[in-house]
């Protein structure tokens, strides 16, 4: 049987079909045959023709955006190659020693890192100042994180939820140097009056936290600033994988007789746990780099003590501290080498930190779903 | 073995919406039984009553009277008591896709504080086989995740992990439902022989499935139980007008 199939016609109508009602007119008829049309191609028909194949804009937008794309190559290459090129003097000098020598003062008899006076320079005390307080401050804020986003996603009654998670992020978006202010004026003084003593006196045996540094600068006041800084990233990181955590898989452990912490740890924590490494990876990254609001706390001294509680400095910290007061050219160019050091500690963090997301997801051939 | 259900007077909403009302009936121990009705008649919020999973909803509530084997259960005990009693096995598949094969089968005893390795291993070897799945697994129970299964490999799998905590009742809320024909056959292969060591309810819209499987079969609608008898008579003789409707195929 054959099935006549109506097509609907796709034209305007004659009616409105008022555009260049002259062209119309003076097309040769054998043209217009070619649509399988005898009055000849719409006005919207000729103005899509008139455009022909667009080749010429959609090759200038590809270049566009490689050349956008190349630009992030290019400014990490310059970076490199003026921190380079700015660092070759103390390199040159101090070869890999510049990492792992101290130096014994001739005059004094002591050991010191950082002499700008003698020309003697060292990254040691800066490298482990970035590390300790940069750890201690993860130690800090990863439990703190967690649990902020284990009440807000799991525990918080419904209307508090979005105002809490508003502050923590707000948390976020305070600048670091009124961060530092705070901590200057608010948290090391608690710190020298109220806190520190009791670390000294319960913990004082382990070395840790000696009591000879009254003034309340140090270690432990730059990781707990530095705490309060990266506790957003990682709780709404966090927060963000935990609510991603799929119901059934709640209701799944509920059902096996688990109370709501067993829950918690074997139905989201267990499965969200690669995505809270990934922030507090983040976390990590933002406390190496962190500036203004350490070199405001953590005593700015160039050596290495055991006990947390005394004055340190970091990397970004002296680069920040010394850089517009080098005087000689080795100086300058020893805190570039900083600069070098602080980019390259960055990149091996960030690597350690893949191997560590890849070392947990081995376990687990797919993700949550 | 399992134990009976005893249902009184059991009313559930979830915020105004009263979903359940007024059911009463007993579920005999070591039998199937199938509850059937069309989809937003209450079948699966009743099942979810029987091991206290309606509440973990903030916005539901519940009254009634539960007895499941002795026990109250809105009375006497708390609800993670009860479901360490009862088992249960959803619509979807979910098995802990961060877990290997023997870490999700021994979850349940893991999560209690079992440790005892030797009849741990024991337990997830018999769980496995009583839900039919051992031959297709036991090489790689240690180095396979949960979620790297197939789908009525997964079912099996949440299965087994009810099993092991050796549960007296089995609460299946449309356990095949997802699956192909294949699974949806091996799962009711196992309910068949499950059902003679434990109490199992099941939900269902598959009613070939309800007439295979179960002994009795209790008809749902807008949220009542209309009918609660054998299943030979629901389906072929029913007492009510509706449920007849039903089976005929004449609505839902």
């Amino acid at each position: 049987m054959h099935v006549e199939v109506k097509v609907p016609e796709f034209r305007v109508p004659q009616a409105q079909n008022q555009l260049e009602p002259a062209n119309r007119r003076d097309r040769n008829p054998a043209d217009t045959g070619s649509g399988g049309r005898s009055e000849g191609h719409s006005p919207v028909r000729r103005f899509l023709l008139a455009r022909g194949n667009s080749a010429f804009t959609d090759m200038g937008f590809h270049w566009l955006m490689v050349l956008c794309a190349l630009s992030i190559f290019g400014i990490v290459a310059l970076i490199v190659w003026e921190l380079l090129k700015g660092s070759d003097l103390a390199w040159a000098n101090f070869h890999f020693g510049f990492f792992y020598k101290s130096y014994t003062d001739t005059y004094s008899g002591q050991t010191s890192y950082w002499d700008p006076v003698n020309g003697q320079f060292s990254a040691v005390p800066f490298v482990y100042g970035t590390l300790v307080s940069s750890f201690l401050a993860l130690l800090i804020a990863v439990p703190l994180a967690i649990g902020v986003a284990i009440f807000l996603t799991e525990m918080c009654p419904r209307a508090l939820r979005a105002p809490l998670a508003f502050l923590t992020e707000l948390l976020a978006a305070i600048p670091s140097i009124v961060y530092g202010l705070w901590a200057v004026f608010e948290l090391v003084p608690l710190l020298r009056v109220d806190v520190n003593p009791l670390l000294t006196r319960y913990l004082g045996w382990s070395g840790l936290f000696s009591d000879d540094n009254p003034t309340g600068l140090g270690f432990v006041a730059a990781a707990v600033i530095l705490a309060i800084m990266i506790l957003p990233i990682i709780s709404s990181l966090t927060r963000e994988v935990m609510t991603a955590v799929p119901h059934s898989q709640r209701e799944a452990v509920l059902a096996l007789g688990a109370t709501r912490w067993e829950m918690i740890r074997m139905g989201v924590l267990r499965n969200a746990r690669i995505g809270i490494v990934g922030g507090i990876i983040l976390g990590l990254g933002r406390a190496l780099g962190e500036t203004m609001a350490v070199t405001m706390v953590i005593g700015n001294t160039p050596e290495i003590h055991k006990s947390l509680l005394s004055n340190g400095t970091s990397m970004a910290s002296v680069l920040a501290n010394e850089f517009a007061e080098a005087v000689s050219d080795l100086h300058r160019s020893a805190l570039i080498e900083i600069g070098l050091a602080l980019f390259i500690v960055t990149i091996i963090v960030n690597a350690l930190a893949q191997l560590l997301v890849w070392a947990v997801t081995r376990g687990a051939p797919s993700q949550a779903h | 073995m399992g134990v009976g259900i005893e249902v009184q007077n059991l009313n559930a909403w979830y915020g105004n919406n009263h979903t359940l009302q007024d059911i009463n009936l007993n579920i005999p121990a070591n039998h199937a039984t199938a509850l059937i009705g069309p989809s937003g008649c209450g079948k699966s919020t009743f099942v979810r009553c029987l091991n206290r999973m309606h509440e973990t909803n903030p916005i539901a509530r519940v009254t009634g009277v539960v007895r499941i084997g002795e026990l109250d259960i809105y009375s006497d005990a708390k609800p993670v008591e009860i479901r360490r009693r009862v088992g249960m096995v959803f619509q979807r598949p979910n098995p802990f896709p961060t877990m290997s094969i023997y870490d999700n089968v021994a979850a349940g005893l893991k999560l209690n504080g079992y440790s005892n390795k030797r009849s741990l291993d024991e337990i997830v070897e018999r769980s496995l086989r009583n839900s039919a799945l051992w031959e297709e697994v036991k090489d790689d129970l240690r180095k396979k995740s949960g979620a790297s299964l197939s789908g009525g490999q997964q079912q099996r799998l949440c299965i087994a992990r009810a099993l092991a905590v050796d549960p007296e009742v089995l609460l299946m809320d449309e356990p095949a439902s997802a699956l192909d024909p294949v699974s949806t056959s091996k799962i009711e292969d196992l309910i068949f022989q499950l059902k003679s060591q434990y109490t199992i309810v099941i939900v269902t819209h598959n009613m070939q499935q309800a007439a295979r499987v179960a002994e009795k079969t209790g008809f749902f609608l807008n949220g009542r139980m209309v009918e609660f008898d054998s299943t030979h008579k629901i389906f072929t003789n029913p007492s009510d007008k509706r449920t007849e409707d039903y089976i005929t195929g004449r609505f839902g």
